[in-house]
């Protein structure tokens, strides 16, 4: 079934200079905040570097095969009016309709260690009977830590920083065991090496274990689309190739930016979703009156290697939606000293999801053909050197990511003919930092986060991952948080 | 304006806010936060709305007044008249 494609219709330049509040960046949580004070008659201007939306779950087609940026599978699944759900709170918020996600559910996913393998689907009581069954004196243990992250309240702005293996190791004892639960919520999601936040574990484990995988038919278009929809609705104007150069700062207040384009721009609010170092790095040295230190750039960037096949990952022996392997008992999470760690990645194949509409066949999905995507943890610095080197050498090391991508296709599906690949693309993380502006090209942003969006600057606001929510569904719901709280509460 | 016809503008809100929710069994005495699935970002949308249909303003600390039908017609009621 053909993805239809976003029509295009663009601006360049604000069609005023004076603005309630200014949204910089339209990925996820910058498209959400601005349609949260658009529905409210705020008026929005939505600036965007980039020629499209998405930042960093974005889309592009080459060949006229449409692929997602990003995006694997969508965390925080929810049934239709499923109560108290992360992405419940966000379609009310932002009133689009179930259905218009046009979700489907992961048949199953994998972690995949050396000696063990436990699956999981969207049914904690699978993942439990997995638990029981390769590591039976851990279940009780897995019981109280369920207990516990069931209590917990993870969104809580104000929750100090605490060890999220740490806090692991008092309920699970098994090593092996506690690697395993880690590996799929650190790669989802951590900005921190080898460990990470309890507070953004608890995030993560609630949005894959408890609520589990799903997928937009149709992929991150599908979402993207919703939301452009809902930004015209209410009115957010939205300039594409049009970033931000500079944000005016006067005495510790923010008065507005100069775009990339030139414009000068004011506005008493701005909701920055270009990461925390990065928005601060936008106020000019001389206006600068906090003294507190930069905030950390992200280590963890990735390469993923993606191929269109001829036929399914099922025919090629595999019907698992993610796989997350490991080649040791230890999970290494971290930036590795080499150009990628190909001791693990994360497989997936986005045909392995449960399609519902109008597909006909045995292997109904949105694809004409098989997608099988591999993701590996790289070093930014490594590819930004090579990249300076020259193109010859830039492309060489991409080709050994092809073929280490090869090998773990090989390996985890049976029947799989490297000869019946039709199109292949790689990207890096240098890739990734000319597309969305973060700095060595981090996915999950600074290790220092802001919990409340607040910065020294009144009037500055960070939304996205440096607010420290996480996955596709967190970023949108830090937007709308970050809306209601600095645009909307108290201003009525 | 009548009581029942206050009792309708917040009910056209809430059909909004809380899309997908049914709200022909709705009491009036009871609670809204234990009848439908209502948190605290959607009681803010409520007030939003309040303000953006009918120029209502309820300040904060008036915001437990919003919890159940009665208590919200026997609030806003005076508003509406104003």
């Amino acid at each position: 079934m053909p993805i239809p494609n976003i029509p295009v219709e663009r601006s360049f330049d604000p069609q005023d200079t004076q603005y309630d509040a200014i949204v910089i960046g339209a990925g996820m949580s910058g498209m959400a905040a601005a349609i949260r004070l658009g529905m409210f008659d705020k008026k929005v201007l939505l600036l965007e570097k980039h020629i499209i939306s998405g930042g960093l779950n974005s889309y592009y087609s080459r060949s006229k095969i449409p692929f997602d940026v990003g995006l694997h599978a969508l965390t925080n699944f929810a049934q239709k009016k499923e109560r108290r759900r992360p992405l419940t709170k966000l379609l009310k918020q932002l009133r689009i309709p179930y259905e218009e996600f046009k979700l489907t559910e992961q048949f199953k996913s994998q972690i995949h260690f050396p000696e063990v393998k436990l699956g999981f689907t969207n049914d904690i009581d699978y993942f439990i009977q997995e638990i029981e069954n390769h590591f039976p004196h851990e279940k009780d243990n897995f019981l109280k830590l369920l207990e516990d992250i069931k209590g917990f309240n993870e969104v809580a702005l104000d929750n100090p920083y605490q060890s999220a293996k740490e806090k692991l190791a008092q309920f699970i004892r098994d090593p092996l065991l506690q690697e395993m639960i880690l590996c799929p919520l650190l790669i989802y999601g951590s900005a921190w090496e080898m460990d990470m936040d309890y507070s953004q574990f608890v995030i993560m484990f609630k949005s894959i274990y408890l609520e589990g995988f799903g997928r937009p038919e149709g992929g991150v278009r599908t979402i993207i689309q919703a939301l452009i929809n809902k930004m015209k609705e209410a009115n957010v104007e939205v300039c594409y190739r049009n970033g931000v150069s500079e944000i005016i700062v006067d005495n510790n207040q923010v008065k507005g930016v100069i775009t990339s384009r030139g414009q000068t721009i004011t506005a008493p609010l701005i909701l920055s979703s270009a990461g925390l170092p990065e928005t601060l790095g936008l106020i000019p040295t001389e206006t600068k009156t906090s003294t507190s230190p930069t905030p950390k750039t992200g280590k963890m960037s990735f390469t993923e290697a993606i191929y269109i096949t001829k036929k399914k990952p099922q025919l090629y022996g595999n019907d698992q939606t993610i796989v997350f392997y490991n080649n040791s008992e230890k999970y290494n999470y971290r930036c590795p000293d080499q150009f990628i760690d190909p001791q693990s990645a994360v497989l997936c194949f986005p045909n392995n999801f449960k399609y519902q509409n109008n597909h006909q066949g045995p292997f109904a999905d949105d694809f004409d053909q098989g997608v099988l995507r591999i993701t590996m943890m790289a070093n930014y610095d490594k590819w930004n050197e090579a990249k300076s080197i020259g193109r010859e050498f830039y492309l060489s090391e991409k080709e050994k990511v092809n073929q280490k991508s090869l090998e773990l296709l090989s390996r985890h599906l049976p029947h799989f003919d490297p000869s019946e690949i039709t199109f292949k693309d790689i990207f890096t993380p240098t890739t990734v930092e000319r597309y969305t502006g973060h700095f060595g090209g981090c996915v999950y942003g600074s290790p220092d986060k802001t919990r409340d969006g607040s910065t020294a600057y009144k009037g500055l606001v960070i939304c996205g991952t440096d607010q420290g929510f996480l996955g596709i569904i967190g970023s949108m719901l830090s937007g709308i948080s970050m809306a209601n709280l600095y645009g909307l509460m108290g201003q009525q | 304006m009548e009581q029942a016809e206050v009792r309708q503008k917040v009910l056209d809100i809430i059909e909004d806010v809380a899309l997908d929710e049914d709200l022909s069994n709705l009491d009036d005495s009871v609670a809204l936060r234990d009848q439908l699935d209502l948190d605290s970002m959607d009681f803010l949308d409520i007030v939003m709305e309040l303000k953006k249909r009918h120029k209502i303003e309820v300040p904060q600390e008036d915001y437990p007044q919003l919890a159940t039908m009665d208590s919200c017609v026997t609030y806003l009621t005076p508003k509406f008249n104003q």
